[in-house]
């Protein structure tokens, strides 16, 4: 008897055993499992996939930044901004820090990487992942920050800066909902 | 008790105690007020458990419930009753490290799952907390905070609702099989079959399930016409109910609507049978625990710290 169930279990192994482990498997019919996603974009310049984002979340006018940077001399001098801007004090990696570190100077419309790489702001978590890899690796799973849409499909992630402003990025305290009504309340 | 415990044909005139109590002395027939009862009427008292309805009954059930509740809340209400995707269990994370107990969730299950404004109910209670505070008791947590702004220096939240345990306490307190467990691990209510005994409650360790006191009561223009027969349909007076992992949008693909609402991304859901899933990276990577392990419930809500 004992036999019996073991040679069955062992020919289901054999038969099936290449299903149960092979790896890319998603049981959520339709969806695209990051794995998945990752292999089929993976060529040279293109290691990571790109996360299907909302618009950044810019101030109205502002952007294209070019609109006034296009004939204005870039100016690398770290100093106090007085014509413009004046409402951005950068609270975040240290007194080092300046706006170069980030925007880039010749191409205002772009932000680069510390290699020198320019990206577009709606790509900006590769520029925030250089420094914060953890975050950004569990961003990408989906678990810091935030993914709408479909569970097992089509999923809408957040970019950073919908939730960080960049230069102040300490998540800014809300106003609560208002409370439950307390049991001595209830006429 | 007032007589009129609900407000559909299932209890124009009586309540199912009643009946359940006639047929015990094989009197049924003449328990029924026969003289005003309808074909509705009748078929809402007859309808057997849901769980042994046949598609076309099923559907029935559906076209007579739509029909109630359009009337009822004056605009189109659709009743489905989507079944259990196959390969599925549902698990949920939070955050405990993000959430700053702003609340968002709590009224987006409420428009969500057309709970009652009043008396009112919420599914979801959001406790706070004093950090380095020991927790012994859940029901010792300050549940009515309300300061200017969230979170409050030295406190941490924790939102408690249904837990949708494995091994449920409160499907096996229930003397009518009106709650159980559904193959994709959602803990449901029928809301025709309970009896409102709240024996469930008692028997729930996290006190996720609530009473409708009253007629529960919803603005016409602020009920959710997209329901679900297990979930967000509206409830009759007398009967209890629970969160659903928002049944309607997560059967049909979606994430529930406190995850959607959350702004400061602490609620994840998925399936916990795949490994690509959120919720399976929380667990494998986070350190997770569930509330109250030690009775043995194993809940599929797990909360974690993500840093
Ligand atoms: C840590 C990197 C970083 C640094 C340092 C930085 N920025 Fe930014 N900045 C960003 C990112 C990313 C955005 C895009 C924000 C968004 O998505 O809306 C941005 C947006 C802006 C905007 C548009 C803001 C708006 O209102 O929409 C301006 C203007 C700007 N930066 C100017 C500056 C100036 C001036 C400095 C230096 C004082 C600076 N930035 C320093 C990353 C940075
Ligand atoms: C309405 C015109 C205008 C727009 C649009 C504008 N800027 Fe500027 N920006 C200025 C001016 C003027 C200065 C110089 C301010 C000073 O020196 O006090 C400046 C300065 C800066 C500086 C400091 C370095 C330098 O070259 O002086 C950065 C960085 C910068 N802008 C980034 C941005 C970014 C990024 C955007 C788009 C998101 C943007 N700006 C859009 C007008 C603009
Ligand atoms: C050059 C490295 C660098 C880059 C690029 C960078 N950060 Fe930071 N960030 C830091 C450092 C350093 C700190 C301070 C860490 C600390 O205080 O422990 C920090 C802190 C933070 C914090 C915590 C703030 C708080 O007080 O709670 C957030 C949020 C944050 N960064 C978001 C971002 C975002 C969003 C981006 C991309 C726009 C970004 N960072 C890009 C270095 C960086
Ligand atoms: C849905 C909103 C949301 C998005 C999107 C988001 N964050 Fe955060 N992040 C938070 C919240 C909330 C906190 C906790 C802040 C607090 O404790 O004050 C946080 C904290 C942080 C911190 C502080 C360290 C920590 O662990 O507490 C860093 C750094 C950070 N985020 C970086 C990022 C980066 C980089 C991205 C993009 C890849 C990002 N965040 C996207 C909401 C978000």
């Amino acid at each position: 008897m004992i036999i019996n169930q073991r040679t069955i279990f062992l020919l289901f192994l054999l038969l099936f055993g290449f299903f149960l482990i092979s790896p890319s498997r998603s049981f959520s019919s339709g969806s695209h499992s990051d794995a998945e996603m990752l292999q089929k974009t993976k060529t040279p310049e293109h290691e990571i996939p790109k996360y299907f984002v909302p618009p950044p979340p810019f101030s109205e006018g502002i952007f294209p930044c070019s609109d006034c940077h296009g004939e204005m001399e870039p100016n690398p001098e770290r100093r106090e901004l007085e014509e413009m801007h004046t409402n951005i004090h950068l609270k975040h990696a240290g007194p080092e820090q300046w706006c170069t570190d980030c925007h880039d100077l010749k191409n205002r419309d772009k932000l680069h990487l510390i290699n020198g790489k320019l990206i577009n702001f709606d790509e900006l978590y590769y520029l925030c992942g250089q420094c914060h890899g953890t975050i950004f690796r569990d961003w990408k799973a989906g678990v810091h920050g935030k993914r709408t849409g479909e569970w097992n499909g089509k999923k809408i992630y957040r970019l950073c800066t919908h939730c960080h402003n960049p230069h102040q990025p300490h998540f800014k305290p809300l106003k609560p909902k208002h409370p439950p009504e307390r049991p001595s309340d209830i006429k | 008790m007032s007589k009129k415990i609900r407000n559909n044909p299932l209890s124009l005139q009586l309540d199912r105690r009643k009946f359940l109590k006639g047929s015990a002395l094989g009197l049924a027939a003449s328990a029924l007020p026969l003289q005003n009862a309808d074909a509705s009427f009748i078929d809402a008292f007859f309808q057997k458990h849901f769980r042994e309805l046949n598609k076309k009954e099923i559907q029935e059930v559906l076209d007579r419930l739509e029909q109630e509740y359009s009337e009822q809340y004056s605009k189109h209400v659709s009743v489905k009753a989507t079944k259990a995707m196959p390969g599925v269990q549902f698990g949920y994370g939070l955050d405990l490290s993000r959430c700053i107990g702003c609340r968002r969730c709590v009224y987006a299950c409420v428009g969500e799952n057309n709970q009652s404004r009043d008396p009112q109910i919420h599914w979801i209670q959001v406790l706070s907390f004093k950090k380095g505070e020991k927790w012994t008791d859940l029901e010792d947590s300050d549940k009515y905070y309300n300061p200017d702004k969230v979170p409050e220096p030295d406190h941490w939240y924790m939102p408690v609702q249904c837990q949708q345990c494995r091994n449920p306490a409160c499907t096996r307190a229930c003397p009518t099989q009106a709650t159980w467990k559904e193959p994709d691990g959602i803990v449901v209510v029928d809301y025709n079959w309970c009896i409102g005994c709240r024996y469930c409650m008692a028997a729930c360790p996290y006190g996720a399930r609530h009473f409708n006191w009253g007629q529960p009561h919803i603005p016409n223009d602020e009920l959710n016409p997209e329901t679900h027969y297990l979930g967000n349909r509206p409830r009759y007076k007398g009967v209890v109910e629970k969160c659903t992992f928002c049944i309607q949008r997560t059967r049909d693909g979606r994430y529930p609507a406190c995850v959607e609402i959350c702004p400061v991304g602490a609620r994840k859901f998925g399936n916990l049978l795949d490994p690509s899933s959120e919720i399976r990276y929380c667990i494998e990577n986070k350190r997770v625990f569930r509330l109250k392990e030690e009775l043995n419930t194993l809940p599929k809500f797990y909360y974690f710290y993500a840093t």
